[in-house]
């Protein structure tokens, strides 16, 4: 197997080759402004290392081009490239007073909102039709988008994730009337919670040009650069899409960065069960991984001040980095940071502002700038600082365990010098090599996934969860995994308060590794 | 003492003082106060009446919503379905009601009365017949006095409604209304046994909306200025800290239609060393310190985030969060030999004898 990983961060696109399992090649390229053109410089620096051609001179045979962006999220933070959107509803007489964008910052709804129909449809918890699919007004409604000029369509229904059959139905209808809209449907975002999800769909349907675009654009630049492999783009949850699952649901590549960069970890420590530290310039994620992927959040999870239930990595984010304000009387680190401007506006690079790293180059831990511009700084007043450090680590990564013995810290990032041997709570910490690439390489390792996410009556819970896992495995090899290499990643149970017959909830994820094409 | 107006400022707070009433269970307020900003925004404005300026033979409606709050996820409040059953009401008895409260202060169903308000152009009672949330219709304060516990009306979102005419008992209402809402797809708004004012003058438990939006007002304004929000509650209500720590382990299970459990914290600050366990059914029932039951029902035991101030609920609440869990004081009328019955610990399957932690 021989993959390349990109990583399109906000300061560098970094590339890796992953050749039989192991780092081949690793590079960093200033990500651009076009976003293509970061891309097309990290793939000429990868292959300016020589790795990408075998010992006769001829390109080796590329499995596959695993891509991680936060293109999709930039452009709802940023209200950027976003198409106009009909949201059609199936629930009526349900739900009318909240109708689809009733809970938008209105400057986005504003962007996105084409038009508004709510029709009769949708399921009760139990399967059960709520009303029946009003299929005439659907078919008004695909009527009224057609003259209002709209070509993107998300459609929600109640109950949707346990009976996607009405919200099936009228996506084919309005694609009869609208040949060629593109059509979201929200139980293809999973996920119980009818405005959450449907908003969900309503963001993915604002994105379909620009995903259609940016894909594209992907698929040109690999071209470009003489490489003849398939293009995968990384996903929220640390495995992969086919482009062209990507292109229909670009809201499921929103979080790939922080995702990568745990999977990367897991990846280049060998440890699948381990908390992950990730120090950049002026934050720290700190998340958990669960057999080699990421735990997710279990709650609403708010882009660019919209509610959505994304599956997200649960992070915890604290004002900490190479970057870091520090002052020393009273002690306090961060949140202010010199960002990008480190090498400039350090004390020991000839700026003004005291950071973590002047405190590390001046108590010789790292090897960078000029020694002699901190050297006010003596060791105890050093080590105050590494230990106010620490503690915000361990604080941090405590809040983030789900249990109270100890287990192993994985440490990447530019700020890794930040995070000591030893840490209460911490097993053991693991430094690893190329974890300042750990993204990149989180990317091109990634797998397919399924997940499942519904109620089952009257079953034991030893079946309620097979059937989950079953339905969880079908979506899996429909994305493109090789069903002989899944396996189950999550598997919870929820019993359900106020409702009969013992019902449960239930969430299965399994994962597989891409198809052989 | 002539209505007071509820602003939209007052509902935001209490949305956020009637999650922490509710004790850990109640369900969120988030869909009931997106509700409320929509008629705000048309124009909809509604008004507050002590329930001391109730005439003794006015009758008065008490609504809440009734379910499983996964089903209100996906068929979302609409403000117009609890004015029906209060309108059906109206027509099965004839009654025309002077003002309409809460059942249950604690979570969503506060909201509830306010929805009805805005369509039927009556004012909000202040009152309720919990003080908090509760997870069964006999525990009610006007269940401890014997009242009538008929007739309720039930209606559903398409135009579905049902009349309870007659029942033995409350818990007979709980079973019967329970089986009715299960059929409508474990979802309905109902307008529970109509009140005259002589009752909810004597067994409401009196002023809670205000509590919860005074609540509500304090925590938001301590989250505007960086101030302790724990201080911020106590210093409106007569509270006591119990304890402060970081949750350790969460264990559920569904029984009986309930969710039952029991989380353990570690303590931090004054009580590191200590172990304290809560007991849960779908609301805070017992607090244990190092195995001595220190807090239990009907005294109210509220589970905060330690920084924000915010509630952490029993279906949300995980390891690693630093909680403070605060007692607040109970109504009086749950403080009697029967109000125990209804509502103490042996209410819930603990064989242990309620002891308020604001006895003297």
């Amino acid at each position: 197997m021989r993959r390349v990983g990109i990583d399109v961060g906000g300061t560098n696109t970094d590339a890796v080759l992953i050749e039989e399992g192991q780092v081949a090649a690793a590079v960093k390229a200033p990500t651009s402004e076009d976003v293509t053109g970061g891309i097309l410089d990290s793939l000429a620096r990868l292959r300016a290392t020589g790795a990408l051609v075998d010992a006769k001179g001829k390109p080796k045979r590329i499995d596959g081009v695993m891509i991680g962006t936060t293109h999709f999220i930039n452009a709802v933070i940023q209200r950027k490239h976003l198409t106009r959107v009909a949201a059609l509803r199936l629930g009526m007489p349900a739900s009318a007073s909240l109708p689809p964008f009733c809970d938008w910052p209105e400057d986005l709804a504003a962007l996105v909102r084409g038009g508004i129909w709510m029709v009769e449809g949708g399921h009760e918890y139990d399967g059960r039709p709520f009303m029946p699919l009003d299929e005439v007004a659907i078919r008004k409604a695909a009527e009224e988008m057609k003259r209002a000029g709209l070509r993107s369509v998300g459609i929600s229904a109640i109950f949707s994730p346990l009976d996607p059959g009405h919200e099936r139905r009228a996506a084919e209808i309005v694609g009869e009337i609208l040949p060629g809209a593109d059509v979201t449907c929200s139980a293809d975002l999973g996920r119980i919670g009818l405005l959450e999800r449907e908003n969900a769909a309503l963001l993915n349907a604002a994105l379909a040009d620009l995903a259609r675009d940016t894909i594209a654009a992907f698929e040109t630049a690999i071209r470009d650069s003489g490489l003849a492999a398939p293009l995968f783009i990384t996903q929220n949850d640390g495995t992969v899409a086919e482009a062209r699952q990507a292109r229909r649901l670009p809201v499921y590549s929103f979080a790939s960065g922080a995702t990568n960069s745990m999977r990367g970890a897991a990846y280049l420590s060998g440890l699948g069960d381990a908390m992950v530290i990730d120090v950049g310039g002026t934050t720290t994620d700190v998340g958990q991984l669960k057999s080699g992927f990421p735990r997710e959040a279990n709650s609403v999870v708010k882009v660019g001040g919209v509610r959505t239930l994304f599956r997200m990595p649960d992070l915890l984010s604290i004002g900490l980095g190479g970057g870091s304000h520090v002052t020393l009387d009273p002690l306090k680190i961060g949140p202010l940071s010199v960002g990008y401007r480190l090498l400039k506006d350090g004390l020991a690079f000839g700026g003004q502002q005291l950071t973590t790293t002047d405190i590390a180059v001046a108590a010789g831990k790292l090897a960078l700038g000029d020694r002699k511009r901190v050297a006010d700084f003596d060791a105890a007043t050093c080590q105050r600082v590494f230990t106010e450090a620490a503690r915000m680590a361990e604080e941090a990564i405590d809040r983030m365990k789900t249990e109270a013995g100890d287990v192993p810290l994985i440490a990447v990032g530019g700020g890794a010098f930040l995070i000591p041997e030893r840490l209460p709570g911490v097993s053991r910490v693991v430094h690893v090599r190329h974890g300042d690439c750990a993204n990149a390489v989180g990317a091109a390792i990634a797998q397919v996934s399924g997940e499942c996410d519904q109620i089952f009556k009257d079953m034991t819970r030893a079946e309620a969860i097979a059937a989950a896992r079953a339905i969880a495995e079908g979506r899996a090899t429909a994305a493109g995994a090789d069903a002989a290499t899944l396996k189950t990643i999550e598997s919870e149970d929820m019993p359900l308060a106020y409702l009969p017959g013992n019902s449960v909830r239930v969430r299965v994820r399994v994962v597989g590794d891409v198809a052989a094409a | 003492m002539p209505l007071s107006d509820i602003t939209l400022e007052d509902i935001e707070a209490l949305a956020v003082g009637a999650w922490i009433l509710g004790t850990g269970g109640g369900g969120s307020s988030y869909l009931g106060l997106l509700n409320m900003r929509a008629l705000y925004k048309e124009g909809y404005r509604v008004q507050l009446m002590p329930a001391a300026d109730l005439a003794d033979d006015d009758w008065v409606a008490a609504v809440s919503n009734m379910g499983a709050p996964l089903v209100g996820q996906e068929r979302l409040t609409d403000s117009r379905t609890i004015a029906r059953a209060v309108d059906l009401m109206e027509r099965h008895t004839g009654y025309r009601f002077r003002g309409i409260m809460a059942l249950e202060i604690g979570g969503g169903n506060a909201i509830q009365p306010l929805m009805a308000a805005a369509h039927l152009k009556r004012p909000v009672i202040d009152a309720d017949m919990m003080g908090r949330a509760y997870p069964e219709a006999q525990m009610t304060s006007v269940a401890v006095g014997d009242l009538r516990p008929y007739p309720l009306t039930t209606v559903d979102v398409r135009g579905l409604e049902s009349v309870v005419e007659k029942v033995p008992t409350w818990k007979w209402m709980e079973r019967v209304s329970r089986k009715i809402c299960t059929e409508y797809g474990s979802i309905a708004s109902t307008c529970k046994a109509p009140r005259t004012g002589a009752e909810v003058k004597t067994w409401g438990i009196l002023g809670t909306t205000t509590k919860a939006i005074a609540i509500g007002k304090a925590v938001r304004e301590a989250q505007r200025r960086h101030e302790d929000p724990i201080a911020a509650i106590l210093a409106v209500e007569p509270g006591k800290v119990l304890y402060k720590g970081k949750v350790v382990d969460v264990e559920r299970r569904a029984t009986e239609g309930f969710l039952r459990g029991r989380t353990r914290f570690d303590g931090m600050d004054a009580w590191r060393g200590a172990v304290m366990d809560l007991n849960f059914q779908n609301e805070w029932i017992v607090a244990w310190l190092d195995g001595k039951p220190i807090a239990m029902s009907p005294d109210l035991i509220c589970v905060l985030d330690s920084v924000s101030g915010e509630n952490v609920g029993t279906e949300t609440i995980r390891y690693g969060q630093r909680v403070t869990v605060i007692a607040l004081p109970p109504p009086p009328v749950f403080l009697t030999p029967k109000g125990l019955q209804h509502v103490g610990p042996r209410a819930f399957g603990y064989d242990i004898d309620f002891k308020s932690v604001f006895a003297s």
